[in-house]
């Protein structure tokens, strides 16, 4: 894998197979899709992220001509699809009821897209072929839907939907109908298959860790908008607004007022008779601004000394410990009233944990651990 | 136990209301025409037992059916007029069950209860109105003479076209509800899916929809095949004289000829003949079944 070369968001040079220019859908007086504008490069896989309401299906559903845009233009490999009707485009779409046809056996309904391109019959054979192999479906080719298993029949749409070969693979809420195993070693499927047919996909989803598994970049949206548009790891740890923060994974918010302090180091006075936090953020603020300290729980130590050097500690008095087996993550309660979640793996036996409620800790970050974000 | 009563009560209510009943006129079919009351010989006499009943047995009513080619004509034409208005209301029929279908969900009831709303009024009565609309002087002839398209008045009333219409009309709703249940249950995303994949919304309907809906348009066929094909009150309120049905010939065999044997002969014919029909039905029911399971 070559996930870290792969980049062409960052070639100026690299044309996005597809473009949002300024796209605008309106229901009536609802406005699904606000002005947008993105660019998906080829052989990306390339999330929409957001909850429910969102915009995202919509989105989507413009790609595969289900719906046309009140403003803008979608472009296709440079070539705008508005007027293409969903029958004529090189777009293929995995459904999130899967949508198989139930009077049609899996080999009938993955060669149903071949048929209508008259193809060759023996070509149809081989492409129906070639894709049960990739979906380890070949023992369930002569199967109706509704007699196989209900990931069997997620593998089926996927077959389905890629063996025409298109541009662009659009999924919609993919792995949705599966439990949580399932899904997960579904999601490592879904990317070997990506890498296999170099297809660029594009996945809607409302599960953030299924995002982050699988795209090689993942958008953010909230209320038709896209908020932010960047790899995984960017998302999560450089996120560019509380919304994304907070979206993204567990976070702690700090409020504060912001002092600059060095090149992109902040003193943060976040509370009255308490010592400001050193922070080092990436995103520029003013002098006085108010703003937000955003810090993952894994990223705050927990001890019952006060540790050395530590560039911020805090005292505070343990509520609530939640216990997840391999983690544990602490609710704190800081003098201000202020609730801090610790995260830390559990490598010792819980008997020989350290620390239980109603205990007095010191948590401890680095000046690196968190942003700081505008309000 | 209990299931043994589930199943003993449905049984008790065909044995009651339909095997006896059918015994009766199987029994009356091969007994002779008399001039009494009631007009034929019992077959069956209780002081000489079955034996007797063995050596007299003949089936000259039923031999009758085929030397008389009025009757093996009667089961012909209605056929010939159940499959072809079978195949009209379905023609009618599976549009509006499409349209209802498709229907914003809120306004599915009203359609629906439009549908049955003719039931509210006495079968009769719908039949007595087709009269007047079909009639030489009839609104349908009035309007069309008003608007010109004709100079001389249309003859439908007393012809087999008037049949037609007054079964299409008449057998509709059996028609559409199943065909609208079928449609109703359609996910619509299949329809996307074939577009999707490069169906035309023709083509979608053809390799989707209507595969889909089948079981529902053999629902709805059969419905109105089997009762049209005995059907009675249509064909003699609104048929002329050359409209031979059977349901007309055993009503004549019945009431005019008072000829109770031939009638309860041309009764048990017809029965076996709608039998195979109705076999067929329920066996596209049972497949039905298992295929949702």
């Amino acid at each position: 894998m070559t996930a870290s070369e792969f980049e062409p968001w960052n070639d100026p040079e690299a044309k996005p197979l597809i473009h949002f220019q300024n796209v605008t859908k309106r229901y009536g007086e609802f406005t699904a899709i606000d002005d947008l504008t993105i660019g998906i490069y080829e052989k990306e896989f390339y999330a929409l992220l957001g909850p429910s309401g969102c915009g995202k299906t919509t989105l989507m559903r413009m790609l595969a001509g289900f719906e046309t845009p009140s403003e803008g233009t979608i472009r296709l490999a440079g070539q705008d699809i508005a007027p293409v009707p969903p029958n004529k485009r090189a777009v293929n779409m995995m459904f999130q009821s899967y949508a198989l046809f139930p009077h049609l056996s899996v080999w009938e309904n993955i060669a149903f897209g071949l048929k209508r391109e008259k193809m060759p019959k023996h070509d149809i054979n081989d492409r129906v072929d070639e894709m049960l192999r990739l979906t380890r479906l070949e023992k369930f080719a002569r199967r109706k839907p509704h007699q196989i298993s209900g990931g069997q029949r997620q593998r089926v749409a996927l077959a389905r939907s890629l063996a025409k070969h298109p541009k662009l693979l659009l999924l919609d809420e993919p792995l949705g109908a599966l439990d949580k195993k399932l899904r997960q070693e579904t999601q490592f499927e879904l990317m070997d298959i990506q890498e296999k047919t170099g297809t660029t996909f594009v996945i809607v989803t409302h599960d953030q860790e299924e995002a982050m598994t699988v795209a090689s970049r993942v958008a953010v949206m909230d209320h038709g908008k896209i908020i932010q548009v960047a790899t995984p790891d960017r998302i999560y740890e450089n996120p560019n607004s509380v919304y994304v923060a907070d979206f993204i994974g567990d976070v702690n918010l700090i409020a504060g007022t912001a002092k600059p302090n060095g090149s992109d180091t902040y003193a943060l006075s976040w509370h009255e008779g308490h010592a400001p936090l050193t922070v080092q953020s990436p995103n520029p603020l003013s002098d006085g601004q108010n703003c937000q300290l955003a810090i993952r729980p894994e990223k705050v130590s927990i001890s019952t000394e006060k540790p050395e050097q530590a560039d911020n500690a805090v005292q505070g008095r343990i509520l609530d410990i939640a216990y997840l087996g391999n983690l544990s993550t602490y609710h704190v309660e800081l003098p201000t009233g202020t609730m801090i979640k610790a995260q830390t793996a559990n490598t010792r036996r819980i008997a020989r944990r350290a620390y239980t409620w109603e205990d007095t800790v010191w948590l401890s970050w680095t000046a690196t651990a968190g942003v700081l974000l505008a309000n | 136990m209990r299931s043994f009563v589930l199943i003993a009560i449905p049984y008790a209510w065909l044995l009651a209301l339909f095997l006896v009943p059918f015994a009766i006129v199987l029994k009356i079919s091969l007994s002779d025409y008399a001039i009494s009351i009631p007009p034929y010989v019992p077959q069956f006499d209780p002081e000489t037992g079955i034996g007797a009943l063995i050596d007299a047995l003949d089936f000259e009513n039923f031999i009758w059916l085929t030397e008389d080619d009025l009757y093996w004509k009667a089961y012909l034409s209605s056929l010939k007029i159940a499959v072809i208005s079978t195949f009209f209301t379905l023609l009618a029929g599976y549009p509006i069950a499409y349209a209802m279908a498709r229907a914003p969900a809120e306004w599915r009831p009203t359609l629906m209860m439009l549908v049955i709303l003719p039931f509210w009024t006495s079968f009769l009565i719908r039949v007595y109105a087709w009269m007047g609309i079909l009639s030489n002087e009839g609104f349908l002839n009035q309007f069309l003479l008003w608007t010109g398209l004709i100079s001389e008045p249309l003859t439908i009333l007393n012809t087999n076209t008037a049949v037609y219409i007054g079964i299409v009309y008449t057998y509709l709703p059996f028609m559409i509800l199943p065909v609208y249940s079928a449609l109703e249950r359609l996910d619509g995303s299949l329809i996307e899916a074939a577009e999707d994949l490069g169906c035309s919304r023709l083509s979608a309907f053809w390799l989707v929809t209507i595969p889909l809906s089948k079981t529902g348009i053999i629902a709805g066929s059969f419905l109105v095949f089997i009762p049209v094909l005995g059907e009675f009150v249509i064909p003699s309120l609104l048929g002329g004289s050359d409209t031979l049905m059977i349901g007309k010939v055993l009503w004549e065999e019945f009431f005019s000829n008072r000829d109770w044997p031939v009638a309860s002969a041309v009764a048990v014919v017809l029965l076996l003949l709608l039998v195979i029909p109705i076999v067929l039905f329920q066996r596209n029911q049972q497949k039905q079944q298992e295929a949702e399971q």
